[in-house]
């Protein structure tokens, strides 16, 4: 059991360290370190520019997508590698937000899934930040339950025509690419009917509304889809077999660890060592220190739990669905982080603009935030599940609609 | 980097609990729980035997010196199987004192003796109410004799000797403070015996009327030595932890697969699924900060104070956690006696005050997590 480095880990550290200091985009350097969950804003520049231009600087030195193959873009790293750049990376790491979901799913299905000249046109781009990708799984009448999606693929001629409504799409406003999963057959039960496709955004027929979120900001959006045409080399596994790709797509969501999950732990640490109360400092305080130490292990046991998976990965070893913790745990916990920053705030903990409040409104950003980190990529509900399930070998729950074809199942409500 | 235990270590904790799931079932923890010993003298001849005893002590004193990592390893399956022998105290608290401060004759006089099972050892450190504190040790020492009264003192009414925090001063300083060994078969020294939350390792009251006592470290420099001791048994208690809620959490499991109750098995309904989930969270958290824990103890790295609070504090939550809910899942059987989830649950708790609350804890990982912040 050790933290060092291997001399080939020290060595690929100075070289990453001596570029990073050389190319990164110092002059945000401040601004990125002081985001937390739910506020990233440059005040004098485009976020989704910067982080565009910093990607391809580093695709263009073969620091991108470290883990992924050469060939469509990577530098075929180990896992232990991509760890040590995202340390070097420190702060800049923030602008790699915007390609998370395609660089840490889209990419890995097209992978999997997608024919090799496609791989080759499309996943370079990806990889060096030029062209954006986006997920369309989520449906208002599946939200967790992506299986009772509604979305239509009917096959005409090479080509399947789409038509239907997804929602809670990341980035979708200023995606290039989408993965898409559909129903292309509502008389067979709804693992059966699905099948995906990657389709251009711009296409005829794509209409993305964003959504505005209870925090004000506007993240995700609602994709409509109207007689949409999409070639069907530009589908990703078999017709009918859509529901083991989303699998896959999902699977890797799950390994993208490493990456460090916002807990707002140490923005409260730091706020509260400088913090004075009524009664003196803050961090003298019985109470505060008993809430600081009862977040101090859970921050430290998420970050150590990655550190092992990461070991593990690196021996070769699958990421299994233990790593549902880190989003399970760190979701609540920064909502309460959040809460508890402005109860130390008092009265004027209600003031949010970042102008005015206290701590330039860091807490309020992240307690208006925090509810989506609870529900994206699964529920609370649904990481306990997969633990319970998954991990510790509970039955799984009944479901009603399990042999039912899917045009016979009853649907109410908005996922 | 590797965050892990190597194979030869994993291949020991392996060995451990075989062994352990041969020698101490439940069935021979109760003889201890149920009074009818003081402690399984035939489980702690067979763990000197498997050369557990003496894992972390060096050969030249008796031991395997294998290291810190290998008692790890050991100490986890030692919570597993809850075992009802004073490992803790001897192994945790005596022998790192004794490694940290002894002179080579101490070392050699005890040293074997422990690693041999032919010595029980503990730590005579809390006078009633109240955390490790200087101000709390009222016992004085003058003129190589002690005087005063320590309660409660882990496996006291077994322990060969004891490590002793007694007062030399009154200059208010932690340099007040000095440890002595004290031969507790030797005069001036009563026992009695106290009944205690968990009966698989006693506690007792020592009354120390002129008993000789020898030095252990310099005069003076008492507390920092128990601060380290401390530390280091808070990382070897975390691991017994570790292993008491998976054990608490695999109990509970089991039974969710087991009982059936409104035509399902309850393992299937998610209020309990969930109660399941949380608990494996909580265990996964627990031993995460353990093994950074681990590493710094092997390591002797700067950063062990700091690690071992924050195991000792994540550790403590998870098996109180663990084995409160696995008594909840269990239902009315849970808090029977003649199920087994309430002598987890008497550990976890016995455990969670036994270096100091959690509370003390607490405090102890914040001030040092601000040291580290202002150097």
């Amino acid at each position: 059991m050790n933290f060092d480095d291997t001399p080939q880990e020290a060595e690929f550290r100075a070289t990453a360290r001596t570029w990073i200091g050389a190319n990164a985009p110092k002059q945000y350097e401040e601004e990125l370190r002081k985001s937390s969950l739910g506020r990233t804003v440059l005040k004098n520049a485009d976020i989704l520019e910067v982080a565009k231009a910093w990607q391809k600087k580093k695709a263009d030195a073969g620091w991108a997508c470290l883990h992924w193959p050469k060939e469509y873009g990577g530098r075929g790293s180990s896992p232990i590698e991509r760890v040590i750049w995202q340390q070097e990376e420190g702060p800049f790491g923030q602008l790699s937000r915007m390609f998370i979901i395609g660089h840490g799913m889209c990419g890995p299905t097209m992978m999997a899934f997608a024919r090799e000249e496609h791989k080759r046109t499309y996943l370079p781009p990806l990889a060096s930040g030029e062209k954006v990708w986006c997920q369309l799984f989520s449906e208002p009448a599946g939200g967790s339950d992506v299986a009772g999606l509604r979305t239509r693929a009917e096959k005409d001629g090479d080509d399947w025509v789409i038509n239907g409504q997804k929602i809670w799409t990341s980035g979708a406003h200023y995606s290039d690419y989408g993965i898409l999963l559909t129903r292309t057959d509502p008389t067979v039960p709804k693992h059966k009917g699905l099948t995906m496709f990657f389709l251009d955004m711009k296409s005829p027929g794509v209409e993305v509304r964003p959504i505005k979120q209870a925090s004000g900001a506007s993240d995700f959006n609602e994709v409509y889809f109207t007689n949409v045409r999409i070639p069907d080399h530009q589908r990703l596994g078999e017709v009918g077999d859509g529901w083991n790709v989303s699998l896959t797509t999902l699977m890797n969501e799950r390994s993208a660890i490493g990456a460090a999950v916002s807990t707002g732990f140490p923005e409260l640490f730091e706020y509260c060592s400088s913090l004075m109360l009524d009664d003196g400092p803050a961090i003298e305080d019985r109470a505060v220190r008993s809430k600081l130490a009862n977040w101090a292990v859970k921050a430290s046991g998420l970050k150590y739990t990655s550190m092992r998976a990461i070991s593990a990965l690196s021996k070769g070893e699958r990421p299994g669905p233990e790593n549902s913790i880190g989003k399970l745990v760190a979701g609540s916990m920064i909502q309460d982080v959040a809460t508890y920053g402005l109860d130390l705030q008092g009265a004027s903990g209600v003031v949010s603009g970042p102008e005015d409040a206290e701590l330039a409104g860091r807490f309020q950003a992240m307690l208006l935030r925090a509810p989506g980190t609870r529900v994206e990529g699964g529920t609370d509900e649904i990481m306990r599940n997969i633990i319970a399930e998954r991990v510790l070998g509970l039955p799984g729950d009944i479901r009603v609609d399990k042999d039912v074809p899917f045009n016979k199942i009853p649907t109410k409500g908005r996922g | 980097m590797n965050f892990d235990f190597s194979d030869d270590q994993k291949q020991l904790r392996d060995q451990a609990r075989k062994f352990l799931a041969e020698k101490c079932s439940p069935k021979a923890v109760r003889v201890v729980l149920d009074g009818k010993a003081p402690y399984d003298k035939e489980l702690w001849k067979g763990l000197a035997e498997m050369g557990f005893l003496g894992v972390a002590i060096p050969e030249e004193f008796g031991g395997a010196g294998a290291g810190h990592l290998e008692l790890c390893v050991i100490s986890e399956e030692m919570g597993r199987a809850n075992a009802p022998v004073p490992f803790s105290s001897t192994v945790y608290l005596a022998a790192e004192a004794l490694l940290i401060a002894g002179s080579d004759a101490q070392k050699k006089k005890w040293l074997p003796a422990i690693a041999s099972g032919d010595a029980i050892g503990t730590l005579a450190l809390f006078e009633g109410k109240g955390n490790p504190s200087p101000k709390n040790v009222k016992l004085t020492a003058a003129n190589g004799v002690l005087n005063g009264v320590k309660k409660p003192v882990a496996d006291g009414a077994i322990a060969d000797f004891a490590v002793v925090a007694a007062r030399n001063g009154s200059s208010g300083r932690d340099s007040d403070i000095s440890l002595f060994l004290v031969d507790l078969k030797a005069g001036g020294i009563e026992v009695k015996s106290l009944t205690n939350l968990d009966p698989t390792r006693g506690q007792a009251e020592i009354t120390f009327k002129d008993a000789k006592a020898e030095p252990l470290g310099a005069a003076g420099d008492g507390w920092s030595i128990l601060t380290q001791v401390l530390d280091r048994a808070a990382v070897l208690c975390a691991f017994e932890q570790v292993g008491g809620s998976d054990r608490a959490l695999e109990m509970g499991r089991d039974y969710a697969l087991d009982r059936i109750a409104f035509g399902r098995q309850i393992g299937s309904f998610q209020a309990v699924k969930h109660m399941l989930a949380d608990m494996y969270v909580s265990a996964t958290l627990a031993r995460s900060n353990s093994y950074y824990g681990a590493w710094a103890l092997s390591t002797n790295a700067a950063e062990l104070p700091e690690a071992a609070a924050a195991a000792r504090i994540s550790a403590t939550q998870a098996f109180q956690h663990c084995a409160k809910n696995n008594i909840q899942v269990h239902g009315g059987m849970g808090f029977t006696w003649e199920f087994d989830c309430h002598m987890y649950y008497r550990r976890a708790n016995a455990m969670a005050l036994g270096l100091g609350s959690l509370s003390y804890w607490e405090d102890q990982l914040i001030d040092r997590m601000r040291k580290k912040n202002a150097a």
